[in-house]
């Protein structure tokens, strides 16, 4: 075959491709994907993507659990955004910080006061409060009080920070939490029928609503959160951050831990790519080679081959994968090697055989044989190339197989520790109960981007099938 | 051919799958005892638990050397009764033997529901469970293929057939994903089917809701393998009967005037019936090994949650127990299957050459 007549070969079979419309749809799919992998290692390095999923140096405090993809509130949902206060940051609206000394003591007062507004149709998820403190004889003493739209102060806690850095959970501190609850039974005259949580408490409309989780119903207009102190000493001083987490967050939501699923399913599809290629190549290609030597060289080779072939056959193949991965807590990379080496001696080694022998007995081989060539000569540059179409659409097809097979491996908790995969979002979600508590986001997104790499290849797939095996098309 | 080169090829292959099925099973031992670390292991907690054992109030008044002597003595003896006193290469072939003839000795942590800890009594009491499912859900879905296999290649290239074809590529997607999207419409959304498991909680008392409720938690399993295997599967044997209708015995038989059914059964279905009656046999097999991951899913009690709970746990006699169980189930059926294959088809027979 001369190379220009492969070049024709290939670029008619690349134009043929898109006359079927399996084709276009996976070539679309595919370099859709191709594209989002290459923009994903550029934009979000290896190393800071690994980073990013073990949330190294709370890199996530400022993201609220569990969040619902930001684009959910286009459809009809006013579901409540983040909002953030610091009183570093004086030049943002809504911040007051005052500092006065008084006179004749080595004290100062302190004031800091947060006020923003709200006007969701939810209650947030959590209040967190940070206080960064710097003081050398005595620690502040810190009042941390609330008010509501149109209703007078309550205190919520005095804190003593005693740290340098403290976090103030306000959302299960249990003294918050007793204070929200007498304040409760004050506005309604006795107990509530379902206790309120202490967001819910914080942002009720305060009338008999307030009697149950479920009926409780936000109330909108502007909040303030105000911090009382005294400071002891001249250079001591302490800033404030607030954080009311809301239940919303960028463009796929957040897990249990806070951590975006962006970086999963981007990263995800890297490796999603990378792991079925690689194994579907290698796989393929290793059981090519071992079918031609099988099939050309014939007797004792043959058998032995054969027999080893029948064995692996027997061999169960996903307990002992599973078995190994257990056993030896494998990287992602080591777990390929073990699948391609569990797999090389497969049911295609048959049936690409039984194309050897046929091909073995062609008038270009014997001639090649008359002239001289060298066995290994044949099988490499005659042989293989030969019977190397025929065996493309099943390459591509098998492709979804081992993507899934890293996803299901995942999803028993077999997965490599490090890297961020959509087989380890499921297995997250799946742990963390998703299905039960209606997080579904968690689970379709990585599962709509398996669907979709799956469907790349085996649309793909298919539409060479019919273009290799012309047979197909008859039928 | 001879009678005696049939006996020879079965005997061949009998030998090569038993050859087979030992090697899996020693390269499972070798496997799930970490080439002898879990020993180790196991005789690192022996000697702490020895020493803590003579720590105790009871021993204080005694001499120190005294108490090392009785610590390393209850310790050889406690590791000679464990036979860990033998080499691991040793100890494996050992245990090799016993796997060999189903000996398959006792689980470290798991045990059975009657509370037994043989791993004979825990494989036997989950294999019916996982053998039901997973039986049922492969003969529906081999039914329900051949019948729009057989309605296809009648109608093919008509609208269905189309949709059918072009639908095929979906069938990439494994059983126990759809699982996650069925358990998403039907338990968390509609509460109109249970998440998972055997039976209700508690369990029905009489048999007959018993039966029922066990029904109930299997629609969602077999729901999602049928839709996993429902494009492919009809497909496939569509064109395999069409492949099969374009030989020419059909053709000269269709041109006799044999009217079209006779041909359906007599011309086509006969003789595809050896591979068609092969996958059936593999695909029943290799589900009662395949089923793990969707055991895992709809958190059903069978062998393969053993299975991933032994493994877990580093209970290496349990997870040999199933391996072996595994290896002789397919062992056994791929035998039969080249037995009867070579009785129906002698183009296959051993002797006869590629």
């Amino acid at each position: 075959m001369s190379e220009r007549g492969a070049e024709y070969g290939w670029k008619s079979a690349a134009k043929e491709l898109f006359t079927y419309k399996s084709g276009i749809f996976g070539i679309t799919l595919l370099i859709l994907l191709v594209s989002l992998s290459a923009y994903t290692i550029t934009v979000i390095p290896y190393d800071r993507a690994v980073a990013l999923w073990r949330g190294e140096d709370e890199v996530w405090i400022e993201t609220p659990r569990n969040a619902k993809p930001y684009w959910f509130n286009s459809f009809g949902m006013n579901l409540p955004e983040t909002i953030v206060r610091e009183s570093s940051n004086v030049g943002q609206p809504g911040i007051i910080k005052v500092e006065t000394p008084v006179a004749g003591m080595n004290t100062k007062l302190l004031h800091i006061s947060f006020s923003f507004d709200y006007a969701f149709d939810d209650f947030p998820s959590e209040v967190n409060l940070f206080l960064s403190s710097k003081y050398n004889e005595s620690a502040p003493l810190l009042k941390v009080y609330w008010s509501k739209p149109g209703t007078t102060e309550i205190e919520l806690l005095t804190i003593l920070p005693r740290s340098k850095d403290l976090r103030v959970s306000l959302s299960i501190d249990s003294l918050v939490t007793k204070r929200v609850q007498e304040y409760v039974v004050s506005i309604l005259g006795g107990q509530p029928q379902i206790l309120l949580s202490v967001e819910q408490a914080l942002f009720a409309v305060e009338d008999e609503t307030m009697n149950s989780t479920l009926t409780v119903k936000p109330l909108k207009g502007k909040y303030k959160l105000t911090l009382e102190g005294t400071l002891y000493g001249s250079d001591s001083d302490v800033d404030a951050r607030m954080i009311v987490y809301g239940k919303v967050y960028g463009l796929a939501g957040t897990d249990h831990l806070r951590r975006d699923l962006m970086i999963a399913l981007l990263w995800g599809t890297p490796i999603a790519l990378a792991f079925g290629l690689t194994a579907s190549l290698t796989i393929s290609l290793l059981q090519l080679i071992i079918a031609t030597i099988s099939g050309y060289y014939g007797g004792k080779t043959d058998s032995v081959l054969q027999r080893i072939t029948e064995g692996y056959m027997i061999l169960p193949f996903l307990p002992f994968l599973i078995m190994i991965a257990t056993f030896y807590r494998l990287n992602i990379w080591i777990m390929l090697l073990v699948i391609i080496g569990l797999s090389i001696f497969g049911a295609g080694v048959k049936s690409t055989r039984a194309l050897v022998m046929q091909i073995k007995e062609y008038p270009y081989i014997e001639a090649a044989k008359a002239y001289g060539a060298s066995s290994k000569r044949i099988v490499f540059f005659y042989i293989i190339p030969k019977i190397l179409p025929p065996i493309v659409p099943g390459l591509i097809s098998s492709v979804p197989g081992y993507v899934f097979l890293e996803a299901a491996l995942s999803l028993l908790g077999l997965g490599d520790p490090y890297i961020p995969s959509w087989g380890k979002v499921i297995q997250d979600s799946y742990a963390a109960g998703a299905l039960y508590k209606g997080h579904f986001y968690w689970v379709l997104e990585p599962a709509s981007m398996l669907i979709l790499t799956a469907f790349a290849f085996s649309f793909l797939g298919f539409a060479l099938d019919k273009i290799v095996n012309p047979k197909l098309r008859e039928v | 051919m001879a009678a005696g080169t049939f006996a020879k090829y079965v005997a061949v292959r009998a030998v090569t799958v038993f050859l087979v099925i030992v090697i899996a099973l020693y390269l499972a031992i070798l496997v799930a005892n970490m080439g002898g670390y879990v020993d180790e292991i196991i005789k690192t907690n022996l000697a702490m638990e020895i020493a803590l054992k003579y720590r105790g109030p009871q021993w204080q008044g005694y001499d120190r050397a005294e108490i090392e002597r009785l610590v390393r003595e209850e310790f050889e003896l406690e590791v000679k009764l464990r036979g860990l006193d033998q080499p691991f290469l040793i100890r494996s072939i050992m245990h090799l033997r016993s796997v060999l003839t189903l000996d398959l000795g006792r689980s470290e942590y798991l045990t059975s529901d009657t509370g037994s800890r043989f791993v004979k009594n825990i494989i036997l009491e989950r294999l019916p469970v996982t053998v039901m499912l997973f039986t049922t859900a492969t003969v529906l879905n081999f039914f329900i293929g051949m019948f729009i296999g057989l309605y296809l290649s009648r109608h093919h290239g008509g609208k269905l057939d189309k949709l059918f074809v072009g639908l095929t590529p979906t069938s990439v997607i494994p059983g126990w994903f759809y699982g996650i999207f069925l358990i998403l419409i039907f338990a968390s959304q509609l509460h109109i089917l249970p998440y998972g498991g055997l039976v209700d909680a508690p369990p029905p008392t009489d048999q007959a809701s018993y039966f029922l409720s066990m029904l109930k938690h299997m629609i969602l399993p077999l729901a999602s393998w049928i839709i996993a295997a429902f494009f492919l599967g009809g497909y496939s044997n569509r064109t395999f009967f069409l492949i099969f209708s374009t030989e020419d015995y059909v053709e000269a038989a269709r041109a006799k005037g044999v009217p079209p059914r006779q041909i359906e059964t007599r011309y086509i279905l006969r003789p595809s019936l050896p591979s068609i009656v092969t996958t059936l046999a593999l695909t029943l097999v290799n589900s009662w090994g395949g089923a793990i991951i969707t055991e895992r899913v709809f958190n059903w009690p069978g062998l393969g949650t053993t299975f991933y709970t032994a493994i877990n746990l580093f209970d290496s006699g349990v997870v040999i127990g199933v391996t072996v169980i595994y290896a002789y189930l397919l062992g056994a059926t791929v035998l039969i299957l080249d037995i009867l294959y070579g009785l129906i088809d002698p183009r296959i027979r051993v002797g006869q050459g590629g």
